[in-house]
């Protein structure tokens, strides 16, 4: 059983529906309990980064995911899910996160169009058992304001270009991030989701 | 690199597709928004816009059943439009899972549901659609409100900026001048548009064969290429103009 976690960030319902059209088992939950019995986790969640951990911290939901990570569970948060899993965030001033890994989350800065928005090619930097029938080269649909900075550059998967360097796929041991949106980026966001599936599966510690 | 992005549009009353569409041959299909949308999602197709043309509270309704068929078995963005009035409008559509909603004439008489939308639920979900016709006494182009049936005086381009201050994360650009000719995107109006905004500018209206889209793209400076009868009518479909578009240099998933 998959949990995805339901904090008040946005809809989750396209990531959910991808998940079931994958055949997915599943369940939607606020409760720290029933995420702590899962055998995978998804953070999912779009909005701003201070009011996520906000609402994980009344939940009592920051434990409970650092007891899925520390029993060595596949864990994967998407956009606003990955940026949480860093250490700390710039937006709407200095915010901490999840420290899961290490590194800062800031916003793009310079002269142009704000937020990424679009479908952009992935240039893969690791191997990973999530990355399993991705490719070079592969599009995939972003909508973004935010870039993470790892300290550690060994936890970059897959990167894409936007006026710099931005990681689109990030991994340590059987912790990942997505910057982009899978569930909204066809046969290749699919193609992620099904791998995530697989490792829950399997219960492989990637 | 990111992507210029076709984008597929279709108008929707009563729960069908409104114009024939000829590629889906069973008739049972051929009506229903969204095996329409599985088909351009397979085509290729980068976003899909949904239209939403009914007028009355039972078709809003089933507009969100269909929107909520469409999330669960079509996997890209796609934005719906029509109909909105207010800040609950907006939200009752993203919940149903429409990833942005675009509105038009509401948004000129109250230009506050811009604002409170963007702060409420970002940016990137709120489109502006303005329909602009050129007006030779204001050598500007004109906004255009109700289907283009009233004028408002108001300079598309400042309009664009001031929509862009408030937080919409898009705009969705109709030239009233070129919807429904075939003869092209407005490219002047596009450039101009796409050059005073820091977000992007989606282009509709006019366009008629391939090379359409990749003028827009170039010297229009668009960012997406709306269409609909062109794709409807199997005249041409999405593959083959990304195809074409490609081969040109123009980038493209």
């Amino acid at each position: 059983m998959i949990a995805i976690i339901d904090y008040g960030m946005g809809n989750l319902r396209s990531v959910e529906k991808a998940l079931e059209s994958l055949g997915a088992d599943l369940v939607v939950t606020s409760d720290p309990d029933v995420v702590r019995q899962a055998a995978g986790v998804i953070l999912p969640g779009v909005g701003a980064f201070g009011d996520a951990m906000e609402n994980l911290r009344q939940q009592g939901m920051i434990s409970a995911i650092q007891d899925v990570v520390a029993a060595g569970k596949p864990f994967l948060g998407i956009c606003l899910g990955m940026q949480l899993l860093f250490t700390s965030s710039d937006e709407h001033g200095f915010n901490e996160g999840l420290n899961l890994i290490e590194g800062h989350v800031r916003r793009f800065q310079g002269d142009f169009k704000i937020p990424h928005i679009g479908w952009n090619d992935l240039t893969l930097t690791r191997e990973s058992a999530l990355l399993d029938g991705v490719q070079n080269g592969d599009y995939v649909y972003w909508v973004h304001s935010l870039v993470v900075e790892p300290v550690d550059r060994d936890v970059l998967l897959a990167t894409t270009d936007y006026y710099g360097e931005v990681p689109g796929i990030v991994g340590r041991d059987h912790v990942f991030g997505i910057q982009f949106h899978p569930e909204k980026s066809s046969r290749v966001g699919l193609t992620l989701l099904r791998n995530f599936v697989g490792m829950v599966r399997e219960g492989v510690r990637a | 690199m990111l992507t210029k992005r076709i984008i597929p549009c279709f108008d929707i009353k009563n729960g069908r597709v409104v114009k024939n569409v000829s590629f889906l041959t069973n008739e049972r299909d051929a009506g229903d928004p969204v095996e329409l949308a599985k088909v351009y999602e397979e085509q290729g197709a980068d976003e899909l816009v949904l239209l939403d043309i009914t007028a009355t509270n039972e078709g809003r309704a089933t507009m969100l059943d269909i929107v909520r068929r469409t999330a669960d078995q079509v996997f890209i963005p796609f934005t719906v439009g029509g109909g909105i009035k207010e800040v609950e409008d907006i939200r009752e559509l993203l919940l149903a899972g429409a990833d942005k909603v675009s509105m038009n004439t509401a948004a000129v008489k109250n230009p506050q549901l811009i604002t409170d939308g963007a702060k409420r639920y970002g940016s990137q979900c709120i489109v502006v659609a303005i329909d602009g016709k050129w007006n030779v006494e204001m050598q500007d182009w004109e906004v255009m409100i109700n289907a283009g049936k009233v004028s408002t005086g108001l300079s598309a381009l400042k309009w664009a900026r001031e929509c862009e201050d408030r937080g919409a994360g898009e705009i969705l650009l109709t030239s009233f001048d070129q919807d429904g000719q075939k003869n092209g995107f407005d490219l002047d109006f596009t450039r101009r548009v796409s050059e005073s905004v820091r977000i992007p500018v989606i282009a509709s209206g006019g366009a008629g064969e391939k090379s359409h889209f990749y003028d827009v793209f170039t010297t229009g400076k668009a960012d997406a290429g709306l269409a609909a009868s062109i794709f409807h009518f199997k005249e041409t479909t999405v593959t083959e103009v990304k195809k074409y578009l490609k081969e040109r240099g123009v980038s493209i998933r």
